[in-house]
């Protein structure tokens, strides 16, 4: 079976935010306008982290662009009282928006910070949005989940066509977007893919990786002269 | 010895008997409170939890804090009253009750801090419907829910033969007392199956008790997260517990001793004796707040860091400092010396600890969740009206519901007060005899070695 996985490379983005506007477009995230933003509520699956390197104090800036990292042992699934959010056979970690009772416990769990909640009403469904995903309602965790609506279009395509899903056939909008190709999406199971290569890298490290969390998001440190 | 039953009956029955104005005035104040928690819900539910203060990273707030406090509060009275019928401290007599009420009502208004907190209070049941036990919130609902039954009963078993007596004695709502009494007439048999019923529920108490709020602790440090990740959460936290519980405990005694004029029932050396529990509880918080950040600092894990000086000298430190001034300096200060002023010392430091560990509760809930692992940007947290209102609604609650309870049924036990001069007495002189050697005994050994 396949093990989705991300590799991002630290060494080629360039902070441009191109992946978090195609994953809000993609998955309905809503825009929680200004005051909301301000009260620190802002809600972006895909989020660049900024972090500013200790040596060279407001010199050198590093972005980390963070998804939910789809961790093989998620913190968040343990904590969910009502099988909310759980990891599905694929390796994603699924969130069911219609059993939510909004206790926020994943969110505190998450060492990530990758689980958003929904304040208030942000939005209702109206047209112009992604039909392919749900609009989640008020009062529900919602989160990154590797656009998963279309590794099941993709399937869908393969199954009728009886044939297995090629490579390349399901990609997330956040890889599809990026500019510089920092992001690459594909089957970790598959040791052929690109993205097994890359993970393989000797720049290859997780986010806090001594927390055992295993992440499926695979980041590639900054080369010699980068930065 | 029927002048003393008639007497006791009289003071105890009066508060149930007459109402004066002065419960009007205390329902009239609490109900502006519970006015306020009430429209405060009310927006809440209608809008969304945007209209608290809550943001991210600081997903918990106010009601977390709340479900923590409120439930450390109920150790007060089950918990507190099984160790003391158990070891056969004769001044319990006077207080079991007031403690085991605070139990049972507080805990409704801690779980339903907890409703509060929901983002989707409307699929609360999926809790039982969906319901996973690798979640530390199931643990908290199972241990809490048995934790609220044996608390009800281990209250109502002690109250029927005074229930009886309302029955017999008050001339208004008798279906009602008839139904509770269970046909309580005071014979010896039923007596036997009284004091046996009590006996095995003050047993079974408490380790419920402990579950509880080791359960609730592990909300916390079951996650990775710094400063919550500990394995002396659990008996921090039931230490925690007790500590609040007694405090709270003494100001109701307090209260209602002013209001009920109970003094010759609640007299000092109560004050005394608890007040002494309250120190030892203080030393014992002491010590395991002095552990858990000690630890912390000498490991001086850079996550864990971040949180530590955030308490110490960064943000939270008024918080931080006030906890520590309200739950040892001052409770030290306050009952190192009891002999004089009892009473008011007691008081003060009883006061001093129930804010100071609500403050503790606070210092746990919400500088670990601002301070998050990742480069993500740090939150302050300031809560609304609206999780004031539900904190003041909440404490409201709590009193009002306690008010009602003296109003429907005697706060001090008539009948263990009348035991423990019938039989209590007796009682320890015997227990007290078996202690000593005995008397021809000791002769007939003395003898023995002088002729040797």
């Amino acid at each position: 079976m396949a093990l989705w996985g991300m590799v991002i490379d630290l060494d080629r983005c360039t902070g441009c935010q191109a992946c978090v506007m195609a994953c809000k477009a993609e998955n309905n995230v809503p825009a929680v306008g200004q005051k909301e933003a301000e009260r620190g509520r802002i809600i972006s699956w895909m989020q660049v982290l900024t972090e500013t390197d200790e040596e060279h104090h407001s010199e050198k800036m590093r972005f980390i662009p963070r998804p939910c990292l789809q961790c093989d042992d998620p913190p968040c699934t343990k904590v969910c009282p009502v099988y909310a959010t759980y990891r599905n056979p694929e390796g994603i970690i699924a969130q069911i928006y219609n059993r939510c009772i909004g206790c926020r416990f994943c969110m505190a769990a998450c060492p990530y910070n990758a689980k958003y909640f929904n304040w208030y009403t942000y939005q209702k469904e109206k047209p112009g949005q992604n039909p392919d995903v749900s609009v989640r309602e008020k009062g529900v965790v919602e989160k990154c989940t590797f656009c998963h609506h279309r590794l099941q279009k993709a399937r869908e395509r393969a199954h009728a066509e009886k044939r297995e899903i090629e490579p390349g056939e399901y990609n997330t909008a956040c890889a599809q977007a990026c500019p510089a190709q920092a992001i690459i999406f594909g089957d970790l199971a598959d040791p052929g893919s690109e993205v097994s290569k890359l993970a393989r890298s000797p720049r290859a490290f997780k986010l806090q990786e001594e927390l055992g969390t295993k992440p499926k998001v695979i980041y590639l440190t900054e080369g010699e002269g980068g930065g | 010895m029927v002048e003393h039953k008639d007497v006791h009956e009289e003071i105890l029955l009066a508060p149930i008997a007459q109402t004066g104005p002065g419960f009007y005035w205390a329902v009239a104040g609490l109900a502006v409170f519970i006015l306020w928690g009430a429209i405060a819900y009310a927006v809440q539910f209608h809008q969304g939890l945007g209209v608290t203060g809550l943001q991210q990273p600081v997903s918990w707030g106010f009601y977390v804090t709340n479900f923590v406090f409120f439930i450390g509060i109920s150790h007060a009275g089950t918990l507190i009253s099984a160790i003391l019928r158990l070891s056969k401290a004769e001044w319990r007599r006077p207080i079991t009750r007031m403690a085991e009420v605070i139990t049972v009502m507080v805990l409704f208004i801690g779980a339903g801090q907890i409703l509060i907190d929901l983002g989707r209070p409307d699929r609360m049941m999926n809790v039982i419907r969906y319901g996973r036990y690798q979640s530390p919130l199931l643990w908290d609902a199972t241990s809490i829910s048995a934790y609220l039954t044996a608390s009800v009963v281990y209250l109502y078993l002690p109250m029927i033969p005074d229930i009886a007596v309302l029955r017999d004695r008050l001339k208004k709502r008798k279906l009602f007392y008839s139904v509770l009494a269970l046909g309580w007439t005071g014979t010896e048999h039923q007596q036997r199956i009284l004091n046996r019923a009590i006996a095995i529920m003050a047993v079974l108490v408490i380790p419920i008790a402990v579950s509880v709020h080791s359960v609730v602790s592990f909300v916390f440090s079951m996650t990775l997260q710094p400063m919550w990740h500990s394995t002396i959460f659990g008996p921090y936290f039931v230490v925690g517990a007790i500590f609040s519980g007694i405090a709270a405990l003494i100001v109701a005694m307090i209260v209602f001793r002013k209001a009920y004029g109970l003094e010759p029932y609640l007299k000092p050396i109560h004050f005394r004796y608890l007040g002494q529990l309250l120190l030892i509880m203080a030393l014992l918080w002491f010590y395991f707040t002095f552990s858990e950040y000690l630890t912390g600092y000498y490991g001086a894990e850079p996550e864990e860091m971040k949180v530590f000086w955030a308490k110490f000298i960064g943000p939270f430190w008024p918080f931080f400092w006030a906890m520590v001034l309200c739950n040892f300096v001052i409770p030290i200060a306050c009952l190192a010396r009891l002999s004089q002023r009892t009473v008011g010392k007691v008081l003060i430091a009883s006061l001093s600890v129930t804010v100071g560990m609500w403050l503790e509760r606070f210092i746990i809930v919400v500088p670990t969740l601002s301070f998050p692992r990742v480069p993500f940007p740090e939150g302050v947290y300031s809560p609304t009206w609206v999780e004031w209102g539900l904190m003041a609604g909440s404490f409201a609650l709590f009193a009002l519901f306690y008010l009602l309870f003296t109003k429907l049924f005697p706060i001090i036990s008539i009948w263990e007060i009348q035991e423990g001069r019938e039989t209590g007495l007796k009682e320890v002189e015997e227990r007290l005899l078996t202690y000593l050697p005995d008397e021809a005994e000791a002769n007939i050994l003395a003898v023995s070695t002088r002729g040797r």
